[in-house]
């Protein structure tokens, strides 16, 4: 067993464990959206940022893939974690602007209004890749990818067209934090019309 | 006769042993004529660009018409960049070293005339002293020269980069051999810690105790380690990297085999930046001749060591030169970053141990065995061991690549190597460290430059860039560039990098703009330091530096945009107006012909006027203007 400390209360993980997985065995929370038990940890989406202390050294790390380890000491808030969430949930509320679950959530920790320029009202793909990391390492087919790079990163088929990889399996719907995979599903597997009369 | 030649003449067989590269490198030198005429033709990427290849032909063809005694028949030698690309294309007449400056083919015959036959020198040509306007003859009487200490830089500009035997001839393998024969693994390696050299891509890690954490990772997981050259260089206006790989690609190599022998590494990779081809063609030349002789495979200089590399193009992002990017990337998986607690002297290549070193870092190895630990760490200061290679750029005289002891202050670099700003003066900042480095001003101009304190200015060392500004750049105007670059350049994995970046750029828009209030550049700066703090990859965590550096040195002139919409340096369009100065005019009508939008008139012979209507704001009368008369305000 490692021991450490989490927020002054000391508290044990199985080796392998990372701090979100002892935070949340113990009932300590820390916002999430790119993480899924499913599917290997990306440390995308930065929401579960914690900070380490030790003496006058900080460091803020993401705590999805951060391994426990003996004497840490972990803080789940700070001024530096509230700023980085504030920033981004700013930042996905002007992004995705239709999905109610970054509202909410964002709402919980205290952002309720953002003062960037919304672009599509709507959006609400967030961008996490669960869907594609669910496709991928649990389906094992490689339906949907992650289209172009960087700051013009979309999700959807390879080509932007339906798939025949497609199993219609429906994961991917079904870890969509924001129910944005829900509505295009139908661009990835194609309408299920039109697979019939293709296949008659 | 050229060394070039030499590799005809000499029976390219397999080295034996260190007595066998003794003996080879003797042989080399005594067909070496030192009272040889050589004419050393710069062929850096630079030069090439320059006009050099024509150079090349010209001195090929009128010394083929001429009759010259054959015991001076001269060899023309093709070289690496020598460094000074801003006055290419280079030649140098060996052996009195006399160094011209912009040669065109018309000026061959001249100097074939005057100082190959003749030895005197063609005073047109040479390079003339900034401040006095006297001409100099050799490399050594030029300040841009001889205030370096070119260690990493030493053969670049006198060898042949794709002749082995040239290598040799000064000394080349030589530390290779000594290591093989003379030294165990662990003491390369303690030599490597002793002399204190810090990792000369990034964050300046000491190589010693990265080496020595993947040797001990090795032991502990019985794995295979990996050693890996990071040749990715892809910050705008950096080419040391690149020069260093095709001017001197044994060098990085011999450093890759002593680094193998020292961890006990069978495999290494070099991955290059694919906009490189000529480094690439000139290590994969390399990689062939040293095999040929024994020198890279198996059972190097029958020693019983054996170890190859090959060589991977990079995949054409600036984030796949971050090490676990450039990791996935050799995988064969899209270059995008891991987040990284594990260090990759763990897991690296396929989640073995692997130690990743930048070019120039591998290039110092080969000195630092050949000459010892104790010198290297004589050079610099006590925490900052060594030389450094600098790609000096922007608004400065010498532009080009400089090395000096670590430590050296900026105002040497800038003002006494780089000759100072065009038109003289104070320049207002040099950036460091790359496009995620910071702005210095010139109040710190005589700041050493180290790895500390660049990091206490709030910049960085990064891989070397120095981007010189003055009155003329705007502090704005340079964040937004930087910014720009980085946003393109962001994976898109994080959300922080991904969202943030764009909108640090989209408030600094409206800045340049004129709008905008101190609201904003709180906002702006609290939203930068989540970023510091959040993004995944150093390429997030650094790109907010330009504009937290220059907020903090020169935030009247972020004021000056949003309060008085006034841009002082005169860059930011919305903000500038062009006028012509009825004194200073003579009414030639140059810039009336150049406007691209008909927005100067006046008759011929008096002063002309700009319609600030129609007038688009974009430089072009200013840049015309033989008489200064186009006024920026
Ligand atoms: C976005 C980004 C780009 C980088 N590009 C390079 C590069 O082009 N060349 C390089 O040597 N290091 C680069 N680095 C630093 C490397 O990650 C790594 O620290 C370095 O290669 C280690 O070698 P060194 O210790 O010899 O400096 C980059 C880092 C980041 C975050
Ligand atoms: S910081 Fe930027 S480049 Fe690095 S992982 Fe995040 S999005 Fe990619
Ligand atoms: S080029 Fe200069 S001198 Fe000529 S018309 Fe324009 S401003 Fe006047
Ligand atoms: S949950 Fe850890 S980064 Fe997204
Ligand atoms: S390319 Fe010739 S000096 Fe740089």
């Amino acid at each position: 067993m490692l021991k450490f400390r989490i927020n002054d209360i000391d508290v044990e993980a199985e080796p392998g464990w990372t701090v979100l997985e002892t935070a949340r065995e113990y009932g300590i929370e820390i916002p999430t959206l790119c993480f899924h038990e499913a599917v290997q940890a990306s440390g995308a989406c930065r929401l579960c940022m914690v900070e380490l202390r030790e003496g006058d050294w900080t460091k803020l790390v993401a705590s999805c893939v951060y391994p426990a380890k003996d004497g840490l000491n972990v803080y789940t808030e700070s001024e530096r974690i509230t700023n980085v969430r504030r920033w981004i949930f700013e930042m996905l509320l002007s992004e995705c602007p239709a999905s109610q679950e970054i509202r909410d959530m964002a709402a919980k920790y205290g952002v309720t209004s953002t003062r960037f320029a919304i672009k599509d009202p709507e959006q609400d793909c967030i961008m996490c890749g669960l869907c594609t990391r669910v496709c991928a390492e649990v389906v094992g087919v490689h339906a949907i990818a992650t289209q172009s790079r960087g700051v013009y990163k979309r999700i959807g088929s390879p080509f932007m067209k339906p798939n025949e990889a497609c199993v219609a399996c429906g994961s991917c719907v079904s870890v969509c934090p924001t129910g944005a995979m829900a509505r295009r599903i139908d661009l990835v597997r194609g309408k299920m019309e039109e697979n019939q009369t293709n296949a008659a | 006769m050229g060394i070039a030649n030499l590799a005809e003449k000499i029976d390219a067989k397999r080295l034996e042993s260190s007595d066998d590269l003794v003996q080879l490198r003797r042989e080399i030198q005594m067909r070496q004529d030192p009272n040889q005429v050589q004419i050393v033709v710069c062929h850096g990427t630079g030069c090439l660009v320059s006009g050099s290849p024509a150079v090349t032909r010209a001195f090929k063809k009128v010394l083929g018409e001429t009759d010259i005694e054959a015991k001076v028949m001269p060899g023309v030698k093709t070289t690496g960049c020598q460094g000074f690309c801003s006055r290419g294309p280079l030649v140098t007449i060996m052996p009195q070293g006399i160094f011209y400056e912009r040669v065109s083919p018309k000026d061959v015959e001249d100097i074939v005339e005057q100082t190959v036959k003749n030895g005197k020198p063609v005073e047109r040509l040479l390079y003339k002293d900034v401040n006095t306007g006297e001409p100099l003859q050799t490399m050594d009487e030029i300040p841009f020269y001889n205030l370096q200490t070119r260690n990493v830089l030493k053969n670049i500009g006198t060898i042949d980069p794709t002749d082995i035997y040239d290598y040799i001839a000064v000394g080349g393998y030589q530390a290779l051999a000594k290591a093989l024969t003379t030294m165990t693994p662990e003491q390369v390696l303690e030599e490597v810690e002793k002399s204190g050299i810090r990792g000369r891509g990034g964050a300046g890690f000491p190589a010693g105790r990265k080496w020595r954490g993947a040797v001990q990772a090795k032991e502990r997981k019985n794995q295979p380690l990996y050693v890996v050259v990071n040749g990715d260089e892809g910050d705008p206006g950096a080419f040391m990297d690149g020069s260093v790989m095709e001017g001197d690609p044994h060098a990085v190599l011999e450093g890759l085999i002593l680094g193998a022998y020292a961890m006990g590494s069978e495999k290494g990779y070099m991955y290059v930046r694919a906009e490189y081809p000529l480094a690439i063609q000139h290590l994969e030349m390399a990689m062939a001749a040293a095999r040929e002789l024994g020198l890279l495979g198996d059972n190097i200089l029958n020693t019983g060591f054996c170890f190859d590399a090959q060589i991977n193009r990079g995949a054409g992002a600036f984030v796949c030169g971050e090490s676990t990017a450039l990791f996935t990337s050799i995988e064969g998986k899209a270059g995008e970053p891991r987040p990284k607690y594990v260090r990759s002297v763990e897991e690296g290549l396929w989640g073995c141990p692997t130690v990743l070193n930048n070019v120039e870092t591998w290039a110092n190895i080969p000195k630092i065995i050949d000459k010892g630990a104790e010198w290297y760490a004589s050079i610099g200061s006590p925490n900052n061991t060594g030389t450094k290679v600098f790609s000096l750029v922007g608004k400065v005289n010498n532009v080009g690549l400089v090395e000096v002891p670590l430590g050296t202050s900026l105002s040497t670099i800038i003002e006494d190597i780089g000759g100072g700003i065009p038109g003289g003066g104070e320049f207002k900042a040099v950036q460091t460290g790359g496009p995620s480095g910071g702005c210095i001003p010139y109040k710190h101009k005589d700041a050493p430059v180290d790895y500390d304190s660049l990091t206490k200015l709030g910049s960085m060392m990064g891989s070397g860039g120095m981007i010189v500004m003055d009155k003329r750049d705007c502090v704005v105007d340079v964040a937004r560039y930087f910014l720009k670059f980085l946003e393109e350049e962001s994976c898109g994995k994080c959300n922080p990098c991904r969202l943030g970046l764009t909108r640090m750029r989209e408030i600094l828009d409206d800045f340049s703009k004129g709008c905008g209030s101190e609201q904003d550049i709180e906002d702006l700066m609290s939203l930068a330091t989540s970023i510091q703090d959040g993004a995944l990859c150093a390429l997030g965590t650094s790109a907010p530096n330009p504009v937290l550096t220059t907020l903090h040195f020169f935030k009247d002139e972020y004021l000056a945009h949003i309060k008085d919409q006034k841009c002082p340096a005169g860059v930011c369009k919305d903000l500038i107006t062009y006028s012509i100065d009825p004194d200073a005019c003579t009414g030639c009508g140059a810039c009336a012909k150049q406007c691209p939008n008909n927005a100067i008139t006046g008759e011929k012979k008096e002063p002309h006027t700009i319609d600030t209507d129609a007038c688009i704001r974009c430089g072009i009368c200013e840049e015309t203007c033989k008489f200064n008369a186009v006024l920026v305000s």
